[in-house]
């Protein structure tokens, strides 16, 4: 089964149309992570979310492909491509749909194992990396691995540094962790191999589980320094049942260039 | 009260499964539900349930409960393991064993032993558990620690809910025609990322056989034999992932994601095994041989419209036990493979 090249202006592919098994297919732009990429991926979902195609089951995004799964006994491989090359490509103007959430984050050593560590070598002091990483506008690329767990960029290039060479067997819940030119943040404790600058007392994954409006891919997201104490008086609210998640008041327009 | 199976003994890993939650993976939400989802639906069946209806089950060996409702109609079905049942009312309640249904009364206690022929068995009760889906289905999500019972797996001294208090009298069922052996071939359709691999490499995984590795879980089956060489390197940009997938992390040996795969990784997926054929990768028991057959779409295709027929069948499969003993009988197969112990 070979992947299927799809024109968009008849001259250049645009995207592949690739198997995932006869539960999915995988709409693939490009093979490396940018905005504009992460965008179309993002378009094609809505696209595909307003067609109403039967026998699709969910579409899920991700950095450079969206997944579309299928019911194979409802649509075959075949009329699905020519049903997503069908769709008509329209390209968001960007900053007009995102929501941008605020998320909290403690950039305290006591909470941030690799925090000194990470400045040190990106040569700064840790306050200065933690307002650097703070003053970002994240873009949430995916979902994915865990539960609510949000992949961010783009971390600017002068703090962006690669994984650690030993990954840790266990990083908190809440966990903020960089490497190369992404965030991460670990809903649950789990294995890490990103460097960990910061922990926020948000729950992430409790609200994508209960069905509460949460990060989505396409949304913004700000970190939003707190200390050592505000982390520890927000963690107590979060375990109460608090949401601790902030949208921020929605930006105006913003014209795609 | 509120009726509920009393857990006495949880086995080694027992857990409270559906047919998964789909719809969710796009927030990082894997699938899920049952490893060998044609062993779940069978039980289901047993009992009239809906294919839906949440099951315990079981790996590597069973688990024993006390019944503390009135009465409840369980069923088991998947690999072969002993049963035992302790009636507390020195009822004669017939055979017991896998793939028959029993009605219990209030106190009885069921232990079932060590799972053979298959890693997974099991149990449905009439009627199903009483716990909350999370969104929409009662699995459990291990990694995601929700789901099911309290998100995690079974353990001694927990009262699993039951819907019904009580059951009629009914006559005993078993199941006809369906086959739960773990077949040595696994099919599969090439890609997404088949191009990762030369025509060498590819060739080599169709053609050999692995075994299934001890350190395999609900989230993937990790395979041991002939290792692949990547063409390129075996970074990608992480891309979706779907139970079956068969991605090829640097150290070449093939792993195969089960119902509870991460929703996305970042090695190349030299192939994904076809939805037909995930009950079995989800029953393979450790240490099983397994090879895998390249197929094509449509013959993929051609298959989960068979599955389908298949599980949309069971419930027409469920015949009174009676008809099938006379049968054994005649054929002077035994087929009794548990005990009844009405001494207790």
């Amino acid at each position: 089964m070979s992947a299927i090249d799809v024109p968009s202006n008849g001259v250049t592919p645009d995207f592949r149309i690739l198997p995932v098994g006869d539960t999915a297919i995988s709409v693939e732009f490009g093979d490396s992570i940018s905005r504009e990429t992460n965008q179309k991926v993002l378009d094609l979902a809505a696209g595909i979310e307003a067609a109403g195609i039967s026998g699709i089951v969910e579409t899920a995004a991700t950095f450079r492909s969206l997944l579309v799964m299928r019911d194979p006994t409802q649509i075959s491989f075949e009329a699905l491509a020519r049903a997503i090359s069908a769709i008509p490509r329209k390209t968001t103007l960007r900053g007009t749909a995102a929501r941008t959430w605020r998320i909290p984050v403690c950039y305290d050593r006591a909470v941030a194992e690799d925090i000194e560590e990470v400045a040190a070598r990106v040569g700064v002091s840790s306050d200065e990396f933690a307002s650097i990483h703070a003053s970002v506008a994240h873009h949430v690329y995916m979902l994915g691995f865990l539960p609510g767990q949000p992949y961010l960029g783009d971390l600017p290039e002068r703090i962006s540094l690669p994984r650690r060479l030993a990954p840790r067997a266990k990083v908190a819940a809440g966990s903020v962790g960089i490497a190369m030119r992404m965030t991460c943040v670990f809903p649950r404790e789990s294995p890490c191999g990103l460097n960990v600058v910061g922990r926020t007392p948000a729950p992430l994954s409790a609200r994508a589980l209960d069905g509460a409006p949460s990060l989505a891919p396409g949304d913004g997201v700000r970190f939003r320094p707190i200390t050592l104490g505000e982390f520890e008086r927000l963690a107590g609210e979060a375990s109460a049942g608090a949401s601790i998640l902030e949208l921020e008041a929605p930006a105006p327009s913003v014209q795609a260039t | 009260m509120t009726p509920a199976l009393r857990v006495l003994n949880p086995g080694p890993h027992s857990s409270l499964q559906d047919l998964g939650r789909p719809g969710y993976q796009r927030m990082g939400v894997a699938r899920g539900g049952a490893l060998d989802g044609l062993g779940a639906r069978a039980a289901n069946a047993l009992v009239g349930n809906r294919a839906g209806t949440g099951v315990v089950e079981c790996i590597l060996a069973g688990f024993a409960f006390a019944l503390e409702a009135e009465g409840a109609r369980v069923a088991f079905f998947g690999g072969r393991a002993p049963v035992r049942v302790r009636s507390s009312t020195r009822r004669d309640i017939g055979p017991a064993e896998v793939g028959r249904t029993m009605k219990l009364s209030r106190g009885d206690v069921v232990e079932v032993g060590t799972i053979s022929s298959s890693s997974t068995l099991y149990m449905a009760v009439e009627g199903g558990f009483r716990v909350a889906p999370r969104l929409g289905s009662v699995s459990t999500d291990l990694r995601g620690g929700f789901g099911g019972f309290e998100g995690r797996l079974i353990k001694a001294g927990d009262l699993l809910p039951l819907a019904l208090d009580d059951v009629p009298d009914a006559e005993t069922m078993v199941l006809q025609g369906v086959d739960l052996a773990v077949p040595g071939k696994l099919r599969v359709v090439e890609g997404p990322q088949a191009g990762h691999f030369s025509i060498v490499e590819r060739d080599r995984f169709f053609s050999s056989t692995y075994a299934l590795a001890s350190s395999s879980n609900r989230m993937a089956a990790k395979l041991v034999g002939p290792v692949l060489a990547h063409a390129g390197g075996f970074n990608i940009v992480s891309d979706g992932m779907v139970p079956g997938s068969i991605q090829v992390p640097g150290d070449g040996s093939p792993i195969v994601l089960r119902s509870e795969s991460q929703t996305t990784g970042g090695y190349p997926k030299i192939g994904v095994v076809i939805s037909a054929d995930l009950p079995a990768l989800g029953r393979a028991p450790v240490g099983a041989a397994l090879s895998f057959e390249r197929v094509s779409m449509a013959q993929a295709e051609a298959a989960a419209r068979e599955f389908a027929a298949l599980a949309r069948s069971l419930p027409d499969r469920v015949v009174p036990a009676r008809e099938r003993d006379v049968a054994a009988l005649l054929s002077t197969a035994n087929l009794i493979s548990g005990v009844v112990d009405a001494s207790a």
